[in-house]
């Protein structure tokens, strides 16, 4: 069993003789040959309350999966309170004292909390029945100072009693090393300062807290020590909150120098697609739009940074179209296509490259040929309605797998069979065509290696750079930043800021990402 | 008053195979399969039985055949939707065309005889029939008298007992339960065997238990019926037991319609149960959200694979 250790409050770093909570050290993890993490390194200390930020996408989430037992690491040496272990599943490390509160949390909407906390107890311990795991939950929430109902069913429970009644859970579970995985994102202000100084509260009581977060300043006053990290890696390992101030947070998290060199040498010119006002209400899992405007000139490459799930996809949408928002306007090349559908938007030059290729771009079960066909193909490029000028359309998919160099296709063959980055390359090749004035390119390289992103990215530039107009939204900000002339920031559905690229700097991008300018 | 009598006293035995088929079908989509294969089941359980009786057996020992050879065809299914993930509703479909052709071609020496079936207590233990009360308990038998301890018995394990939360936490929210511990597929697979058990029990009670013959085809649509029953009950056992009644009522008219000669059209009769089913589909499909039905029912499940 673990037991508290360290100087109570714990506000200092690691004394001597005892140990940590958690250690990881040199551990690194690909998925499908991308690295990660590599040589990623954390120590948590008994009685402290410890941030790990850093971007999205800079490791933080799957160095915590690591040490939960979610992913197995590729190699690195893991202990919890000095004991080696190598946690394969989530319970095992849970035993050990790691219990860890994910973004989504893992309950069982049609149960009650009790039920919930029962299912995870299971076939172990004393509690054996409904009225047993109620009881333990009401001891356990008044022993912490949370308020958690155990007879309530968890669909109608609000995020924050959800969390909470996760965190009790994961406590009952016998886990003195809490990992909260953005517990503020989802919470109301006060909500997040009820939370905040509950883990206060409870580092207190000896347990150890991790918050993983991008949000640093929302939780600076809570903590104890905080890591960095960007790219896998450890590159701030726990210093005191205290000595720290926000601007060296941000350039830790944002990285040395920005990236630039390979934007489109070209001049902005006309004003090709303009927007203004644009307003969507928020749904049920949608982030509304708030006030949305800019403009954006041939020649020219506007990037939209931001953390993904601020209203990004919904920009998208209503830019093609597929949602209508509640107000503004939008003008292609002058004219004003507020009201246009998505074909007459596209007759008017406008091209989208979606987040996920395969869930509004391309057919994964067509044949190449037919999706790159499929844009054209009602304005009567292969053909009358009634019969397909299928020789025509292999000869333009093999003329476009030529020219966009995409490997293993032909045109017969069936699009989901390519590997990731040719089939970008497919909905490249048919995006890029001659009549596009406008692109919006939204991740496009997202989930693709080294070779196919440059590939990516050179064709974005090549069509800038011969006249087109392109909205780069992307949460990669390396991307941002190496191919934009001008950079904005989206930030609750909402532009936080917009600067010409050469008046970026680490701290200014960094406090608006974080979400306070 | 008769007729009212005689029907009442044929409901319990038209309502228990489709209350045992539901049940089984219930057990088996709180676990998140979608079981669309009651047909072909309890075809396999009726021929089975029939086959054990006219072979020798004993009618109870051919209750069991009927439920072993469920078990079996719902084994066939596991292996299927749980090992090999393939789509619920195209396997179901499957199972029910498995089913009707084997006993087509099996049941065929077997057919249009007439056996010995389970003794009712009328014959167990000499009931008077001259009391309206006596003539509706002669007909019963011990089966019949079993179901209201089944059902409280399925309800109590389902909505109260560890190893019931466990599996409704499977077919609510399979990821949670991986989480938790549980064995996703082995919770799932004991379900669909439960269901085969259970089908397979059923269509023997119809032949060994009501019929005392076997015809192909003589399921007629109960196993779809009881589809629809699972959907009326809202996957719980008690409003199931409800709903059999209704529909072993519906089902129970057409004979006694007959009986006393009653001059309505035999297939507008026959079509009751059916119209009812659709009746009743409708209604829940317009209760929405409060329908009760498993999250995940239907769904393939596939754990992140850890990389």
């Amino acid at each position: 069993m673990m037991r508290p250790a360290g100087a109570p409050g714990g506000r200092e770093a690691t004394s001597p003789g005892v140990p940590l909570a958690l250690d990881l050290s040199g551990v690194g993890k690909s998925f499908d040959g991308r690295p990660a993490l590599s040589d990623a390194s954390f120590a948590l200390a008994w009685g402290e309350v410890h941030a790990i930020v850093g971007e999205n996408g800079a490791g933080k989430s799957t160095l915590m999966n690591v040490a939960a037992g979610v992913y197995a690491a590729d190699e690195g040496v893991q202990t919890i309170d000095g004991e080696p272990i190598s946690p394969r599943s989530p319970m095992e490390a849970t035993a050990a004292g790691l219990g860890m509160v994910h973004q989504h949390f893992r309950l069982v909407d049609s149960f009650t909390v009790a039920e919930n906390v029962l299912l995870s107890l299971g076939r172990r311990g004393a509690v054996r029945t409904v009225a047993q795991a109620s009881a333990a939950i009401a001891a356990k929430a008044k022993e912490i100072g949370l308020p958690v109902d155990p007879a309530r069913i968890v669909a109608d429970l609000s995020t924050a009693e959800r969390q909470r009644a996760e965190i009790v859970r994961v406590l009952l579970l016998g886990a003195r090393i809490l990992v909260l995985d953005e517990p503020t994102a989802v919470l109301t202000e006060e909500e997040a300062k009820a939370l905040l100084s509950f883990v206060r509260r409870l580092a207190g009581q000896g347990h150890a807290v991790v918050l993983i977060t991008h949000k640093f300043r929302e939780v600076a006053g809570f903590c104890d020590r905080v890591t960095i990290m960007r790219h896998g890696r450890t590159v701030l390992a726990g210093a005191a909150v205290a000595e720290l101030d926000e601007g060296e947070v941000a350039r830790l998290m944002v990285g040395e120098t920005l990236t630039t060199g390979g934007r489109p040498a070209s001049t902005p010119g006309d004003v090709r697609l303009s927007v203004s006002d644009l307003t969507l209400s928020a749904g049920p899992h949608a982030q509304g739009l708030a006030s949305i405007g800019f403009d954006l000139r041939a020649g020219e490459v506007l990037g939209i940074a931001g953390v993904g799930g601020n209203g990004q996809e919904e920009l998208v949408s209503c830019l093609i179209s597929l949602s209508r928002p509640q107000q503004g306007t939008m003008l292609l090349a002058g004219r004003d296509v507020s009201a246009a559908s998505p074909r007459e938007r596209r007759r008017a030059g406008l091209r989208v490259i979606p987040s996920d290729r395969f869930d509004s771009g391309l057919i994964r079960e067509f044949a190449i040929a037919g999706n790159l066909a499929l844009s054209t193909v009602s304005e009567g490029a292969f053909g009358g309605p009634l019969f397909l000028d299928r020789a025509r359309m292999r000869k333009a998919a093999a003329t476009a797998i030529d020219a966009f160099d995409i490997r293993g296709a032909t045109p017969a063959r069936q699009t989901g069979l390519l590997s990731g980055g040719n089939a970008q390359k497919v909905l490249l090749a048919r995006e890029l065509d001659t009549g596009m004035t406008v692109l919006v390119a939204h991740s496009p390289s997202r989930g693709l290696d080294m070779k196919a992103t440059q590939f990516v990215r050179s064709a974005i530039r090549r069509a800038v750079e011969g006249g087109a107009a392109c909205l780069l939204i992307s949460e990669d900000l390396q991307e941002v930043l190496s191919l934009s002339h001008r950079v904005a920031v989206m930030n609750r559905g909402a532009i936080a800021g917009c600067r010409g690229i050469d008046e970026v700097t680490p701290e200014w991008i960094g406090a608006l990402l974080a979400g306070h300018a | 008053m008769d007729f009212l009598v005689g029907w009442i006293a044929i409901v319990p035995s038209y309502a228990t195979p489709l209350l045992l088929a539901s049940l089984g079908l219930i057990v088996c989509e709180r676990a998140g399969i979608l079981n669309l294969g009651a047909e072909g089941l309890m075809a396999v359980g009726a021929m089975t039985g029939a086959i054990a009786v006219l072979s020798g057996a004993d009618p109870w020992a051919a209750l069991a055949a009927g439920a072993a050879a469920g078990i079996a065809l719902a084994f066939l299914f596991g292996i299927a939707t749980v090992v090999m993930r393939a789509d619920h509703t195209l396997s179901g479909l499957a199972v029910v065309a498995v089913g009707l052709g084997l006993t087509g071609v099996i049941g065929r020496p077997y057919m249009q005889k007439t056996f010995p079936g389970i003794a009712s207590f009328g014959e167990m233990f000499g009931i008077d029939r001259s009391s309206a009360l006596g003539r509706i308990v002669a007909v019963q038998d011990p089966v019949t008298l079993a179901m209201p301890f089944l059902v409280v018995l399925l309800w109590w394990w389902l909505m109260r007992s560890g190893s019931g939360l466990r599996l409704r936490a499977v077919g609510e929210n399979p990821a949670a339960a991986d989480v938790a511990g549980i064995d996703v597929q082995v919770a799932q697979f004991g379900a669909v065997l439960v269901s085969g058990l259970l089908c397979g029990l059923a269509g023997a009670y119809l032949c060994v238990a009501t019929s005392h013959v076997w015809v192909e085809g003589m399921i007629a649509a109960r196993g779809w019926v009881a589809v629809a029953l699972v959907i009326f009950a809202r996957w719980n056992p008690a409003r199931a037991l409800a709903g059999a009644i209704v529909f072993g009522s519906a089902d129970a008219l057409v004979p006694r319609l007959q009986a006393i000669g009653a001059d309505i059209p035999v297939y507008l009769a026959m079509m009751l149960p059916y119209l009812l089913t659709l009746l009743v589909l409708v209604a829940s499909s317009m209760a929405g959200r409060a329908s009760g039905e498993p999250s995940f029912l239907g769904r393939i499940y596939l754990r992140q694979d850890k990389h």
